[in-house]
């Protein structure tokens, strides 16, 4: 009796091991999630990048993301991949959803022309020239979309090009919570 | 030749190096700069350390480890500013605690366990 549920508990062990290995290969191990959900937006205030140059200089500060549920798009000129993801931002802004943009470690002249190829779906943009915004934030590449509560709490991060099917799967159902929230 | 081949491998070595670029003032600081800079993994190139990663992310790590080591930062302050930021993953050495105490406790339970269950086996077989 006792060889027997040896043989059984090794056996066991074995299936539940193929289990965590086939389960761990769906994974994206190189896709990280955010320490910072639930916690509040780090503190900046960031230069805003203004399409037209004759306007006085204007501040893009963590205050101005509360009282609203907002996207912060992290995103930059030099970044390809940024390119891809605009059509669907665009949509968005013009559905009604605020999307706040962080200009990372860019330079002025380059991000304006972005904005004029590929379009501009950005209620405010910070320039973060020197990164040091998005560190804080815990970025790790672009692009990155940030979801903002009311209060201005982190409440999801989603990294890589935000897609259709993205949106609707991992942004859609908390927007609508958060929106109903006070 | 081999003097030349040598040489290059010396040079490129040097290249490697990260410290001529970071001076520091003590001793102290500067191993303490050179340990965070191997035990900081690259997120870009999340196998390399950031003392050798060529991304941007290495490079903005590498200055930021820099300035706070300068200030006279503690090693477990810095790291746990970039564990607040990134999580444990940048480390390379996970904190034991919580979850990732059974990272490190796992592989020696289970090469235990497997050991107990072998020595019974030999028991059983050598009985017979």
């Amino acid at each position: 009796m006792r060889i027997i549920s040896g043989r059984v508990v090794v056996l066991v062990l074995f299936i539940l091991l193929i289990v965590c290995f086939i389960r761990a290969l769906k994974q994206e191990p190189s896709l990280l999630p955010s320490v910072q959900i639930d916690k509040q937006l780090p503190l900046f205030k960031l230069p805003t990048l203004d399409t037209h140059t004759d306007q006085p200089p204007h501040f893009l500060a963590t205050s101005d993301l509360q009282g609203q549920v907002a996207l912060l798009n992290i995103w930059a000129s030099w970044c390809s991949a940024c390119s891809e993801e605009q059509a669907f931002l665009n949509t968005l802004s013009q559905q009604g959803l605020i999307i706040y943009g962080l200009n990372y470690k860019d330079e002025t002249d380059a991000a304006r022309q972005f904005l004029i190829d590929w379009g501009n779906p950005y209620y405010t943009i910070g320039q973060d020239s020197k990164g040091a915004v998005a560190m804080d934030l815990g970025v790790y590449g672009t692009p990155e979309t940030f979801l903002i509560d009311k209060k201005g709490f982190i409440r999801y991060r989603y990294v890589g090009v935000l897609t259709q099917e993205a949106f609707e799967r991992v942004l859609l159902p908390r927007i609508r919570l958060l929106e109903e929230a006070s | 030749m081999r003097y030349i081949v040598g040489f290059l491998i010396l040079l490129y070595c040097a290249i490697g190096f990260s410290n001529s670029l970071y001076p520091l003032a003590t001793q102290k600081q500067e191993r303490q700069f050179d340990a965070l800079l191997k035990e900081v993994r690259c997120l870009v190139c999340q196998n390399q350390d950031i003392a050798d990663s060529h991304a941007p992310l290495a490079q903005d790590l590498r200055e930021k480890i820099y300035l706070l080591v300068q200030q006279g930062k503690t090693t477990p302050f810095i790291k746990s500013y970039l564990t607040t930021r990134y999580g444990d993953f940048i480390l390379f050495n996970p904190p034991f605690k919580g979850i990732t105490f059974v990272l490190w406790v796992a592989p020696f339970g289970l090469l235990g366990a497997l050991l107990l269950l072998l020595i019974r086996q030999a028991k059983r077989s050598q009985s017979r």
